[in-house]
């Protein structure tokens, strides 16, 4: 819902700190998510997944998740998808160039990610990689616990 | 500025020490001149004189051109046959490259092929919306985006490999161009992009129309704040506006462009105003020198290409150069024998 996902983005910097600790608990969990079987989780978890963020962000489900890096702004919401800031077609109300009554994802992008992290450590100034399409559909959850293990563990050896 | 290893036309030059093509764009702007690029537009046609034709215009007064791909959602010849017909003659075109009509595949083997075919400066652009042009019933592609494009053709160059990791048994010698539009909002995020772009591989930067002169100077202060300016060359770019009635319907239906009510209210009360469009644009240009940063220009004039080596003789940005074009050397040799 368009309206929710504008406030989403004006509350960017409660999101990230129930974000951070949701993503701790997950990965807290994970032991037990091992044993259960990830592959096992997928499904029931990208639907909660796609409920949660569907309904605050207007989630596009791309399964690599940037909103952190992103004012909890998704871009995925952006006609021309794009992952790395604003196009120079933004309107000079603010608006898209493509939706002329929509907000541009990356006007709101840029509030949102003043309310978030102080300047040099804002993930907005990151280089996003390409989409990977394959991965649409799937929860980006999983799939950020499992990188953030698989981090871990060869230093914890 | 003379390459005394200027190859015969359709060849390439050496790449010199540090360089990262054989452009004479870069030669000219790593040189420290003042570069100057133009726009040339496609024609819709499949007569490859209709291509040498617009591109003769300009002999003489610019560096490099750009190929535009479907500028404006409009389909036209495409930039990557518009490129390897002007590098046939030794032209140096700037090959732009949209990502919305492409996917990945498409993009990066029309890279390889672009060079191959003596392509040395890519620009890489997200492009406007298909609603914006003669197809808005066109499926958008966006698989990438400019920021994502500059950084699989640097790959491609400096790794010798594709996004997919697999390798090149011979890399893109290219320039890496990005679009900027310090214009349009948010503004405050607009330096940061560029951070960002010069990141991702840009080289050079070519800006939209540059109409507000303390808008941009702003930019500049900024980026230069941000230790940005000794990271790339940027060119910004200016054009002549035929009319108070143009200049109008391009702010309100061209996406990205913005243009002041002063530069307007000025056209419109000019007697000649085609005339008056130009003299503005030789005064931005002028004015654009000044600024710190500013390593050449771009100039765009629609429909008005004619009028192009006009307003950059008026302006005087090249300084008595004259930029390479086919037949150059011969006819400055046969000159000079003469005298």
């Amino acid at each position: 819902m368009y309206k929710v996902r504008l406030w989403a983005v004006r509350h960017a910097g409660s999101f990230q700190s129930i974000y951070n600790v949701f993503e701790k608990t997950l990965v807290f969990l994970h032991p037990a998510m091992k044993k259960v079987g990830y592959q096992r989780l997928e499904k029931p978890m990208a639907k909660l997944e796609q409920l949660c963020k569907g309904l605050l962000f207007d989630c596009k489900m791309c399964g690599q998740c940037a909103l952190s890096a992103t004012g909890m702004s998704c871009s995925m919401n952006c006609p021309k998808n794009l992952r790395n800031g604003p196009c120079g077609g933004v309107r000079q109300n603010g608006n898209c160039e493509v939706k002329e009554d929509m907000r541009c994802v990356w006007v709101e992008a840029w509030q949102g990610s003043q309310k978030m992290d102080k300047e040099e450590d804002n993930q907005i100034h990151i280089v996003q990689l390409p989409v990977n399409h394959a991965q649409q559909g799937s929860s980006a959850w999983l799939r950020k616990v499992k990188e953030i293990v698989q981090y871990q563990e060869p230093m914890s050896k | 500025m003379i390459n005394h290893d200027e190859p015969v036309a359709g060849e390439m030059l050496p790449i010199l020490q540090g360089h990262s093509s054989a452009g004479r764009l870069e030669r000219v702007l790593r040189a420290g001149h003042f570069a100057v690029t133009t726009e040339l537009a496609p024609p819709d046609s499949a007569n490859p004189n209709d291509v040498y034709e617009r591109a003769h215009i300009f002999d003489g007064y610019v560096d490099a051109m750009n190929a535009t791909d479907g500028s404006g959602a409009n389909c036209h010849m495409s930039s990557v046959a518009m490129c390897a017909l002007l590098t046939r003659i030794g032209y140096a075109p700037i090959m732009q490259v949209s990502c919305r009509d492409k996917n990945r595949i498409a993009i990066q083997g029309d890279v390889l092929g672009a060079a191959a075919m003596g392509v040395s400066n890519v620009l890489c652009l997200t492009g406007d919306g298909v609603q914006a042009g003669d197809h808005p019933e066109a499926k958008p592609v966006f698989d990438l985006d400019c920021m994502s494009l500059l950084e699989t053709i640097r790959g491609m160059r400096d790794k010798s490999e594709f996004i997919s990791g697999r390798k090149l048994s011979d890399p893109p010698k290219v320039l890496l161009g990005a679009a900027s539009n310090p214009f349009a909002p948010p503004h405050d995020f607009r330096p940061y992009r560029l951070a960002k772009k010069i990141t991702a591989g840009a080289q050079f930067i070519q800006t939209n129309y540059c109409f507000d002169l303390p808008r941009f100077k702003e930019f500049m202060a900024r980026s230069r704040d941000l230790g940005l300016l000794e990271k790339i060359f940027i060119l910004p770019g200016v054009g002549p506006m035929a009319s108070a009635k143009t200049a109008t319907w391009i702010r309100n239906n061209v996406p990205g462009i913005h243009i002041p009510d002063s530069v307007i209210k000025r056209l419109a009360g000019a007697a000649d105003q085609k005339q008056e469009g130009q003299d503005i644009c030789v005064e931005l240009m002028q004015q654009l020198t000044e600024i710190e940063g500013v390593s050449g220009i771009h100039v765009m004039a629609y429909r008005q290409e004619n009028s192009v080596a006009d307003i950059i003789k008026r302006s005087g940005v090249l300084q008595g150069r004259m930029p390479w074009y086919p037949g150059r050397d011969e006819q400055l040799m046969q000159e000079s024998a003469t005298k």
